[in-house]
């Protein structure tokens, strides 16, 4: 041995019961085809992949049938031709039991190829780039077929100059064949394989390390590789776990990844030999990886053996084609029995990463003996091949204690078993890891998601920020923009604009009632209105001032007010209730403090701008309400779907929510429908009874707002019915009439409505 | 005794120089008590422990203007780690603050009810709703942080609170089910 092929060891390690012959005595089968295959979206370590097929589609061998969502993901091929019946949820070989998204495929038993593959074979490879190599890699949609299912074609972009290529083929775990018949038999495709993965890495040479216990593949790959000096069959001790990518670096070169690290942080890449083989064909042959050789031994199979078996087979098809169970399975395993995963049934698909299926008779494997309690013997530590104390990771991960384990470098942990197999006590100490690994998983991603929501409520909350300051800043200049219009305006408008001024500042419904009452008066007063009236100029202000106090009212709110999605939920909603109501959505009710008789334009534009306000308490608009000609009807609508809105914002779905939301909404017509009173006689007479009415109504009942408001609102009606009787009939006969025709009808209603809400 | 007095007074010097230096050159910022306190909680932002958000129950706990038991989302855990950071006694999840959620949950727009109204929007403190006026509104999943603040403003109550579904990816293992006895207790 000359001393470039001196070996160096790990320490700790097993020698183990390796019953791989069980499956070795016969070669690799090719699998037929199964019925139906199932294909997981996500077979690899990564981000699933997107598929791009459509159930009822029919495709074809190799064809792509999901494409990669992200970097770390590859595509997913079909592995026959036939039909995709279904992509949906199914149970997958994970060691959750979970199922997760699958594309399922009827195979029509033609196993039919593409015409022409997806991308041009290549002969002579040595003329590609790594980047096209990387790019082929990819699009065959090749991931570790050692077990963890990495995407090969990162491992083939290292980014930094690669001193040593790796191929692990030591298949430490017990059972497991596969690799050894695929470099017994297929040698040649994987020393074509490791020529392209040297071709794309840039690496000088490579090394091909094989347990001892494996001569007909040392003998054949030593036999392939004989032309090309580059790459060497290193022959390494047969100790569990050689085959772990730290342990094999550490007997081949001597040198151990760094905590935590990648074999890439010392200059190495290590691939698996089926992954080799992969790489090969996919570049030679232009294949997708669509098949892979699965070892389906353990102790109820009849028939043990290796198949080439296409992703997505069923297990239980493939051991059927080993001659199904001689006896019902003890415990069935994908992987070996040192770090395989338990499977809840054969049910579930061959996967990329699928290198064995164990199925064992009962008492088999390690017996299922009751865990003991810790002696603290040590003998775990002895055995553990990385340097870990599993005695104290035991200890911390069993009392919750995740940031210890982290300490003792649980992550550096690569779960081989050998602990727990030497436990005297039993203890499922590997359990113990993942248990804690994945815990701190968890605690990381929630962290993650943590940071992520304080950084979007801070965003948030800027935002915020600077929409209320473009808001002030709006109105500052609304503001000077009205005082100087004010300026302009005759000085008879001065004292309703003065009334009117303390309801800009003030955010309260009532308190804005109240001035755009006092303004109302004001107006009413100064002279004979009719000059008020016809001024626009002073309804124009009246109106922006009454608008202002309604926007302060609700600067909290940041719904737009005009927003016509609020609107259409107000008059919906309005309409609904007067429908429940028994149809007073015509009645022309008012809350009696916006009870302005509307014979002056002033007036109505208040009780314009106070609809359109209330309509904004509710988050609405009253425009869409029926009656939208007039100001009046108007404000009762807004009245009503603010009512009702607040009524029944807890459920508009509910019948009953609705219903009893309708009641009040009538109610508070009802209740209101003093206010109206009109300019006719008749209306005025009305309305003064029924403002005496609500008035009374209103303080005694229990179903207005608050208290104070009620009272408000109380006075304003019977004032309200006072000015009505005192003003002079309006000009317009037309608006009379409505009105007047409204208030009856309200009236009406009213006393056809027994007292129901509340 | 000259020299002795000597010596040490060199050593004095020398030692002072040095830790002096040390204590310039190596300071440590430390974190603000706050920034720490919000780093503990789960910043759902919901609101449940009375404070508008989570920063500002972290800036009222360093003031001790209120208990560590206020967060229903942090839970036992949240509690116990307050009480660590603090140096105080945990104490069990105030009630009339809510209860710890057994799963966490994430907000679903049923879509065919949704009528666009965007109050949702306005409601969520982490802008984690999509939507328009009069557009379909829909949850950003991997955004929400389950505060349910959207629930109480939607004026047709389409959006519900959908537990999240472990997957193969957030799947933990469990302990072993058959926990070995102490040795004390043995």
């Amino acid at each position: 041995m000359s001393l470039m092929q001196r070996l160096f060891n790990f320490r700790g390690g097993l020698h183990l019961d390796y019953r791989k012959d069980m499956s070795t005595r016969h070669p690799i089968r090719v699998a037929p085809v199964p019925p139906q295959l199932v294909l997981p979206l996500s077979q690899h370590a990564g981000a699933p992949a997107k598929p791009v097929v459509k159930v009822g589609e029919r495709v074809l061998r190799g064809q792509t049938i999901a494409q990669p969502d992200g970097f770390v993901s590859v595509p997913i091929h079909a592995s026959s031709s036939g039909t995709v019946v279904a992509i949906e949820s199914r149970p997958i070989p994970h060691v959750s039991g979970l199922a997760a998204p699958c594309i399922v495929i009827d195979t029509d038993g033609r196993d039919e190829s593409l015409p022409a593959p997806e991308w041009a074979p290549v002969d002579d490879f040595s003329a590609l780039d790594a980047k096209t190599l990387r790019e082929t890699v990819r699009r065959a949609g090749i991931a570790g077929l050692g077990g963890a299912g990495f995407p090969s074609f990162i491992k083939l972009s290292p980014g930094r100059s690669v001193e040593t290529l790796i191929i692990n083929g030591a298949e430490c775990e017990p059972y497991i064949s596969c690799d050894q018949q695929l470099m017994a038999e297929r040698a040649d495709e994987i020393v074509g394989g490791v020529q392209v993965i040297l071709q794309a890495i840039g690496a000088p040479h490579c090394l091909i390390g094989v347990e001892d216990n494996k001569p007909d593949a040392i003998a054949a790959l030593r036999a392939a590789a004989a032309q090309d000096e580059r790459i060497q069959v290193r022959v390494v001790l047969t100790r569990y776990p050689q085959g772990g990518e730290k342990q094999l670096i550490q007997t081949l070169t001597g040198r151990e990844v760094p905590s935590e690290g990648l074999p890439l942080d010392i200059g190495l890449v290590v691939h698996n030999p089926g992954t080799a083989r992969a790489v090969y064909r996919a570049v030679r042959h232009a294949e997708p990886l669509t098949a892979r050789i699965v070892t389906v031994t353990g102790g109820v199979v009849a028939q043990p053996q290796n198949f080439e078996a296409r992703i997505g087979t069923p297990m239980q098809f493939l051991i059927e084609q080993a001659g199904g169970y001689v006896q019902p399975p003890g415990r069935l395993l994908m992987g070996g029995p040192m770090m395989g995963f338990a499977l809840p049934s054969d049910a579930l698909p061959v996967i990329k990463s699928t290198n064995c299926i164990l199925a064992a008779a009962p008492g088999e494997l390690r017996p299922d003996e009751a865990a003991m309690p810790c002696i603290r013997c040590g003998a775990c530590q002895e055995a553990c091949p990385v340097n870990l104390l599993p005695q104290q990771l035991y200890w911390h991960a069993r009392g919750g204690e995740f940031d210890k384990t982290r300490a003792l470098n649980l992550f550096d942990c690569i779960e081989c078993g050998c602990c727990a197999q030497v436990c005297p006590s039993h203890i499922p100490l590997v359990q113990y890891y993942r248990h804690a690994k994945t815990e701190i998983w968890a605690e990381d991603r929630e962290k993650r998601k943590a940071d992520a929501a304080r950084e979007r409520h801070e965003a948030r909350q800027a935002r915020l920020e600077r929409e209320e300051r473009e808001k002030e800043e709006a109105r500052a200049r609304k503001k000077a923009q009205l005082a100087a219009r004010k300026a302009d305006a005759d000085s008879s408008e001065a004292p309703p604009a003065a009334g009117a001024t303390p309801a800009d500042g003030t955010d309260d419904p009532v308190a804005a009632a109240i001035a755009a009452a006092k303004a109302k008066k004001a107006a009413a007063q100064t002279a004979d209105g009719s000059a008020a009236t016809d001024d626009p100029v002073a309804r124009a202000i009246a109106a922006a001032k009454a608008k202002k106090a309604a926007s302060t009212d609700n600067s909290n709110a940041t719904t737009p007010a005009d927003d016509p999605v609020a609107r259409a939920i107000a008059a919906a909603k309005a309409k609904k209730a007067a429908a429940a109501a028994g149809g007073p959505a015509e009645a022309p009710v008012v809350r009696p403090r916006k009870a302005p008789p509307s014979d002056d334009a002033v007036a109505a534009a208040i009780a314009a701008a106070q609809a359109r306000k209330a309509a904004k308490a509710a988050g609405t608009e009253p425009a869409d309400a029926p009656p939208a000609d007039d100001p009046v009807a108007r404000a009762i609508a807004a009245a009503k779907a603010r009512k009702a809105a607040a009524e029944q914002a807890q459920d508009a779905a509910d019948p009953v929510a609705q219903a009893i939301a309708a009641a009040k909404a009538k109610k508070a017509a009802r209740e209101a429908t003093t206010a109206p009173a009109s300019d006719d006689p008749v209306a005025k007479a009305i309305a003064e009874a029924k403002a005496k009415k609500a008035a009374k109504e209103a303080t005694a009942s229990d179903n207005a707002d608050d208290p104070v408001a009620r009272a408000i609102a109380a006075a304003k009606a019977r004032k309200a019915a006072k000015d009505a009787a005192a003003t002079p009939a309006d000009d317009d006969p037309v608006a009379r009439a409505i009105a007047a025709a409204k208030a009856k009808k309200a009236a009406r209603e009213a006393a056809d409505k027994p007292d129901g809400a509340s | 005794m000259l020299a002795a007095i000597i010596a040490l007074a060199a050593l004095a010097a020398v030692f002072g120089i040095g830790l002096g230096f040390a204590a310039v050159r190596f300071k440590v910022e430390g974190d603000p008590l706050v920034e720490q306190i919000d780093k503990i909680l789960p910043q759902t932002q919901c609101g449940q422990c009375g404070f508008p958000g989570c920063r500002p129950y972290a800036t009222a706990i360093a003031a001790n203007e209120a208990e560590i038991n206020q967060c229903p989302p942090g839970g036992e855990d949240g509690i116990v780690k307050l009480a660590e950071l603090l140096g105080r006694e945990p104490i069990p999840l105030n009630p009339e603050n809510g209860v710890a959620k057994a799963v966490p949950t994430v907000a679903v727009i049923d879509e065919n009810i949704c009528i666009g109204c965007t109050k949702c929007i306005q409601a969520c403190p982490v802008d984690a709703i999509l939507g328009a006026a009069q557009q379909m509104h829909t949850v950003i999943a991997t955004e929400c942080t389950g505060c349910e603040l959207c629930l109480e403003p939607c004026p047709v109550d389409c959006i519900t609170m959908e537990p999240i579904a472990d997957t193969p990816r957030t799947w933990r293992w469990p302990l072993p089910a058959s926990e070995p006895q102490t040795a004390e207790a043995a």
